[in-house]
């Protein structure tokens, strides 16, 4: 399968990835082939087959049964108190009351 | 009382290029805490020279957490004066792969984007083992993100194999199993997304457990694929697993995805017998691909299983061969978007920009490595409006025929072997120029990952008297007890020296 440089492109853009010439050049050899290798999967007819998300919910159908919802915890506000703690882990914050991240400005959307 | 330096006499006679491991386990470590011939701070600072001794070599430990791990030492050494009954993981030195988050240490995920983040609170599984007695020594180096199969893509330098120091320790919970085979740490936690516990575990020569999924509250983990992220324990018999698992396991309030079923004592079932158990062998995972030797060694595995009185029967897995794709699209899928976070806001690295987005996009670019760059194309591609059925959906319904093969085969059989690798350790650089033939190598871990069971990979003899071989063993949902059991069986006939 052939991933030309504006796929390569298209989908850094889409991942917020600044990728250098080399690395726009490995990567789109590399998710060709890696991606000629899955289409192994047309192999098999799916047609008829349901995706699966999650092992869990697969298994254990009585989770989606309301009267098994005791696994649902209280909808409770509780005060994590590491607020100011987290800020100041932030590579640029302001540990005020209440605390701030920094960023730069935001121009228009996307930017 | 045994000093330090008499200590280091005992248990630490090898010389540093050895790998005979320490004599300490769990019940061991007990028993001499309770009759005081060791202190839990001796303990403690015996297992620090050791890893003092032998990191420089081996790098499986990326930060040390000296400061907490005497703080709990004198915690238990304060119990034991006081005549208290001591918890059920009293005094024992332990480490921590690093994308599991520990308050007070740092915890990169063996990334630059997070190096010098020092998290403000504990993974529930590591609050777990804190309240059972354990000692952090450290966090170990894993592959950067989980991602990867031999502790290559750490953004701080690979980690070596105990048993071969020019060959790689599998991974991606590599400095986990090297710290456990090289004695450097009693336990160790991992965590397995596609086989990072088990294959490394098979590797260094270790028992190496993935619980079920959903057994073990990944709350505090650091996400690679949610639906595939599982925590487990490496330890160097298959009791201390037991112990381990009994105490991390369980619901928790805080990982909606963690089962509410109860949590058995895993540790005193252990010795029940295993005669009569049925054991699926697919041969799927016995064809192509396998290195010879390897196989022989599983083969003679299974032939002391039917000498314990096991009843080996041959199982069908059609699937099998789609698993790799299947489970690269889905936990890149995830991985895109759970790597999404680290933009520069919140923490770790920022690199400046004009913009947020340039600051996004610089951050980004500069903070991840190689392979997590790739990962996360990957994902993004697979996620994308135009593929999204073509691979992202297409993959999810092949999860689902891999998770029938496992549901068809245990209405037939108890537990399934297969081995865990299809070859011993390789050597450091020989499979990083192909991203593509390092992925095909998880070929026998991955299914078990995509259809959610439990599985343990314990020793099963060294080829050439040196490589490890891994034999795995797969068990149906919440069996981990039934696959304990016979890897303690298994453990007990000898098995680990085949």
């Amino acid at each position: 399968m052939k991933i030309t440089k504006d796929d390569v492109l298209r989908v850094a853009e889409l991942a917020n990835l600044e990728l250098t010439e080399a690395e726009i050049e490995t990567y789109g050899a590399q998710l060709g082939s890696i991606l000629s290798y899955c289409e192994k999967l047309n192999e098999l007819d799916t047609s008829a087959v349901e995706p699966l998300a999650q092992v869990l919910a697969a298994e254990r159908p009585e989770e989606t049964d309301p009267v098994a919802q005791q696994h649902l915890r209280e909808d409770v506000a509780r005060d994590a108190a590491i607020i100011g703690q987290v800020v100041r882990r932030a590579p640029e914050a302001l540990d005020a009351q209440p605390p701030y991240f920094r960023v730069p400005k935001v121009i228009e959307r996307g930017e | 009382m045994i000093q330090p330096d008499e200590w280091a006499e005992q248990n630490m006679t090898t010389p540093p290029t050895s790998t005979a491991p320490n004599g300490w386990t769990i019940p061991s470590i007990r028993r001499a805490l309770e009759s005081k011939q060791i202190s839990a701070r001796d303990l403690t600072k015996g297992f620090y020279a050791r890893i003092e001794r032998d990191n420089p070599r081996l790098n499986a430990f990326l930060a040390l957490s000296p400061e907490r791990a005497f703080a709990q030492a004198d915690a238990i050494d304060a119990k034991i004066a006081r005549g208290e009954p001591l918890p059920p993981l009293a005094g024992v030195p332990t480490a921590l792969k690093d994308v599991l988050n520990t308050r007070g240490t740092e915890t990169t995920a063996g990334s630059k984007i997070l190096k010098g983040y020092v998290p403000p609170y504990d993974a529930t599984a590591i609050e777990r083992l804190d309240r059972a007695g354990a000692i952090f020594l450290g966090k170990t180096n894993c592959d950067e993100f989980a991602m990867g199969s031999s502790n290559e893509n750490s953004a701080f330098g690979p980690v070596r194999n105990p048993v071969a120091p020019d060959r790689v320790p599998g991974g991606s919970s590599g400095g986990s199993a090297a710290a456990v085979a090289a004695g450097l740490a009693v336990v160790a936690l991992g965590t397995d997304t596609g086989g990072s516990i088990r294959q490394p575990g098979a590797l260094c020569g270790v028992p190496a457990m993935m619980p079920t999924y959903g057994r073990v509250s990944r709350y505090g983990l650091i996400a690679f694929a949610s639906s595939l992220d599982r925590i487990g324990p490496f330890a160097r018999t298959v009791e201390d697993v037991a112990r381990v698992m009994e105490v991390i396991a369980g619901r928790d309030p805080l990982d909606a995805t963690s089962a509410g079923h109860p949590v058995p004592a895993y540790s005193t079932g252990l010795d029940a017998p295993v005669k009569g158990l049925r054991l699926g062998i697919p041969a799927e995972y016995f064809g192509e691909g396998l290195d010879s030797a390897v196989r022989q060694k599983v083969e003679a595995g299974i032939a002391r299983l039917k000498d314990l009185g096991c009843i080996p029967a041959p199982i069908e897995m059609r699937h099998t061969a789609y698993a790799v794709p299947a489970y690269y699209l889905i936990a890149t899928a995830e991985a895109s978007s759970n790597l999404a976070r680290f933009d520069g806001v919140r923490y770790g690295l920022r690199v400046p920009g004009a913009t947020l987005g340039e600051m996004y996009r610089k951050t980004r670019g500069a903070g991840f490595g190689p392979e997590v760059k790739r990962r996360i194309m990957l994902g993004t591609y697979a996620l994308s409006a135009g593929y999204y059925d073509a691979y992202y959906l297409k993959a999810q319904k092949v999860r689902t025929l891999i998770k029938g093969d496992f549901d068809r085969a245990f209405q037939q059989v108890d537990l399934i072997l297969t081995p865990t690798s299809p070859v011993t350790a390789f050597r450091l650089g020989e499979r990083t120029a192909d991203p593509l033939s390092m992925y095909l190598a998880d070929i026998y871990t991955v299914t078990g990952s995509l259809a959610g069971v439990t599985a343990i990979s314990v020793p099963c003899g060294k080829v050439s008297g040196t490589l490890p071989v891994g034999l795995q063993i797969i068990g149906p949902h919440f069996e981990e007890g039934r696959v304990l059991r016979l890897a303690r069986a298994f453990e007990a006939s000898g098995g680990f020296q085949l």
